[in-house]
């Protein structure tokens, strides 16, 4: 049993304006298995929360701590988090030209176990795991991202996520841009990767339609940097017929 | 750019030239560049000596050609040819007598290829190229012997011990010239690999001629000590229906500049150019393409990627590409691709496309210079590869293109070994 734990969290990015806070102390606790969703308006701080867990550079912590099982993530570099058992889908994967995807799923798998995987089981693993998830045999020769759909993308996101088996994954609007197929197809292997109930999921989303596929354990309302509301999946439903707009001060309100 | 300086002049220096007066059919063309010309088909051929009528810059058929140095004014560094060059680090090569030891030859061949040193009133002399500048000029005046290899027509050497590889070590400091020519018969299928190492101040002329029905593969790589400086124009000359694979590696040397241009004797010839150089600090490698298209129905394609890192690096890639009015059904394509690994290199690269017929197969060119960016290297790390392994990953990979190209295991195991090696030296 693993604990993610996020304390009084206050993170900013420089801008040319000057520092501009984004999280405003958020406080969050996630255990092996349970599932949440963090949803919110656009702007709310939702994707800063999952950078910053896998600690993108351009966010700066003022203050507040992570922790994983009481080991400090924000003292390990972006690669020691991954090998600790954090994965973040990313909502932009960014291309790696001359990287073909065989190559970097072996290295990640390398790195991250400490030991290259059994060639052949790992090879039918990657095989069986790419026709789940509905993507074509001939991606395991193309280069990273290079020319993959949006939708692309974020298979290639969850096929990372179904074969790293993180302890804890962050899943960054992994829904957003996708049709309906594709959004059952990639909730499937999310459900995969928790097969056995021992991985937390932080599902970062701004609809709630992803949560008909992968029910979430509870709901947390960000607004403005900071948790507004929580609450258990029927908040998620509240949110479907109401919208954010009770959480947004009068004057954003059209 | 605050980092590295990049110079991309893909889009405002690529030279898309359509004669006036041409509609989409390519029928009312004009008189300029006719096959008479100094780099038309015959010109390869024949000797020519003076000057040719040209118009200089405007067109890369107008380029003056000439056996004699004479007939090139002293190099300045305005000229388009030698605008980026560093000129003090020519040490001498455009303006001294050519008169140091040239490079030493050492071959490792199959029995039925031949290798012979000859004199400079061989036949076969100039029957594949002719300088198209000064540097080129002066080596043609000044070479003693030529190292003259010859695959026998009909030959079969694809097998990886059928190789002919011929070391060309360099012999010390003094300006020297040097001249090769391979000549590939009739329906031969052959490797050259022309390896220059050790340390030189030369400039050398390379003729490549491949024979109807034949298939060539040469590979020119320049590896090196610090301190050499090495001219190379390697002019091609590829007979009806036959293919030839060139392929330049730079690693090593402080000023290496190439030249490589392919010419066409008959029509269904296919050439394809392949570069690969990864430039470490204070290094120059230049490397300027041309692909006259003088011939219908001849295919080229050039690919050239460059990785840098370190202050004061710096690669230079033009690519001319000259479709002829009468090379109709022309297939070409030509790409550079740069990666910038660290702060204070440079990269130039300039496509140039000229297109006298619109009766071609297709004609295109892309040119990319990136750095290695922040996003990419979090992307790595986020899948728990460290930095150093994330940055060798991605160099590794985008050169690896042209590596896979030789299709010489020995050689491509070499040639990864020695981008590892760069790598480990630029404690990437």
């Amino acid at each position: 049993m693993s604990t993610l734990e996020i304390k009084d969290l206050h993170v900013s990015i420089d801008t040319e304006q000057g520092k501009k806070p984004i999280l405003k102390g958020v406080s969050l606790s996630i255990n092996s298995g349970e599932t949440h969703a963090i949803m919110g308006p656009n702007g709310s701080g939702k994707s800063t929360l999952a950078s910053t867990i896998a600690g993108h550079p351009r966010y700066v912590v003022d203050s507040g701590s992570i922790t994983l099982d009481g080991e400090d993530v924000l003292a390990m570099s972006v690669d020691k988090r991954a090998r600790a058992g954090l994965f973040l889908a990313m909502q932009y994967p960014v291309e790696i030209p001359g990287v073909t995807v065989t190559n970097f799923l072996r290295t990640a798998k390398t790195a991250i176990d400490g030991e290259a995987p059994k060639l052949r089981t790992w090879t039918k693993d990657v095989k069986d795991a790419m026709a789940q998830l509905r993507i074509e045999p001939e991606f395991a020769a193309r280069n990273v991202n290079e020319g993959f759909s949006g939708g692309e993308k974020k298979r290639h996101e969850i096929l990372q996520l179904e074969l790293f088996k993180p302890k804890f994954a962050i899943l960054d609007e992994t829904d957003s841009g996708l049709d309906v197929d594709a959004l059952k197809v990639v909730s499937e292997g999310v459900m995969r990767a928790n097969e056995d109930g021992t991985m937390g999921t932080l599902l970062i989303t701004h609809y709630t339609r992803i949560l008909r596929y992968i029910k979430p354990d509870f709901v947390h309302v960000f607004v403005d940097g900071n948790i507004a509301e929580q609450g258990g999946p029927e908040l998620a439903d509240r949110l479907e017929a109401e919208g954010y707009d009770r959480f947004l001060p009068a004057a954003a309100q059209a | 750019m605050t980092n590295a300086e990049l110079t991309k002049e893909t889009s405002a220096a690529s030279n898309i030239r359509r004669i006036a007066g041409m509609d989409e059919e390519g029928e009312q063309l004009s008189e300029i560049n006719p096959v008479s010309s100094p780099l038309g088909g015959a010109a390869a051929k024949s000797h020519s000596h003076g000057a040719g009528a040209g118009i200089p810059d405007s067109s890369r058929a107008g380029r003056l050609t000439s056996y004699q140095v004479a007939d090139f004014p002293a190099i300045t560094g305005r000229e388009e040819d030698w605008r980026f060059t560093p000129l003090k680090r020519l040490r001498g090569l455009d303006r001294l007598a050519l008169d140091g030891a040239a490079p030493t030859v050492e071959v490792l061949k199959p029995d039925a290829v031949t290798i012979e040193t000859v004199g400079r009133e061989d036949a076969r002399i100039g029957s594949a190229g002719i300088p198209d500048d000064r540097v080129s000029a002066a080596a043609w005046g000044a070479f003693a012997e030529a190292t003259v290899i010859t695959v026998p027509a009909n030959f079969d050497g694809r097998s990886e011990e059928q190789v002919t590889t011929v070391t060309l070590t360099g012999a010390g400091h003094a300006p020297a010239a040097s001249h090769v020519f391979v000549h590939a018969k009739a329906n031969s299928d052959a490797v050259v690999v022309l390896d220059h190492r050790g340390s030189a101040v030369v400039s050398e002329n390379v003729e490549i001629l491949v024979a109807d029905g034949a298939r060539l593969t040469v590979v020119s790589i320049q590896d090196w000590a610090d301190g050499t400086t090495h001219a190379s124009s390697q002019q091609m000359k590829i007979g009806r229906d036959a293919k030839l694979k060139h392929v330049v590696v730079n690693l090593g040397g402080d000023l290496v500049r190439i030249n490589p241009s392919a010419r066409f004797a008959g029509t269904g010839g296919d050439v394809e150019m392949y570069g690969l150089y990864f430039a470490d600090a204070g290094q120059h490698f230049e490397q300027r393409i041309f692909v006259d298209h003088s011939v219908p129905n001849c295919k080229s394609r050039v690919t050239y990627k460059g990785a840098l890192q370190g202050k004061d690096a710096h690669s230079v890639w033009v690519g001319d590409v000259l479709i002829r009015k009468e090379a109709e059904g022309t297939d070409t394509y030509e790409m550079n691709r740069n990666l910038i690994l660290t702060q204070g290199a440079r990269a130039d690269s300039v496509p140039n496309l000229e297109i006298e017929t619109g009766l071609i197969e297709g004609a295109g060119h892309a040119s990319a210079t990136g750095r290695f960016d922040d996003e990419q290297l979090f992307y790595l790390q986020a899948r728990g590869i460290p930095e150093d392994v994330a940055r060798r990953l991605v160099v590794r990979g985008f050169l690896n293109e042209i590596i896979q190209q030789i299709k010489v295991p020995a050689l491509e195991e070499r040639l990864r070994d020695a981008v590892e090696h760069e790598l480990k030296a630029g404690s990437l």
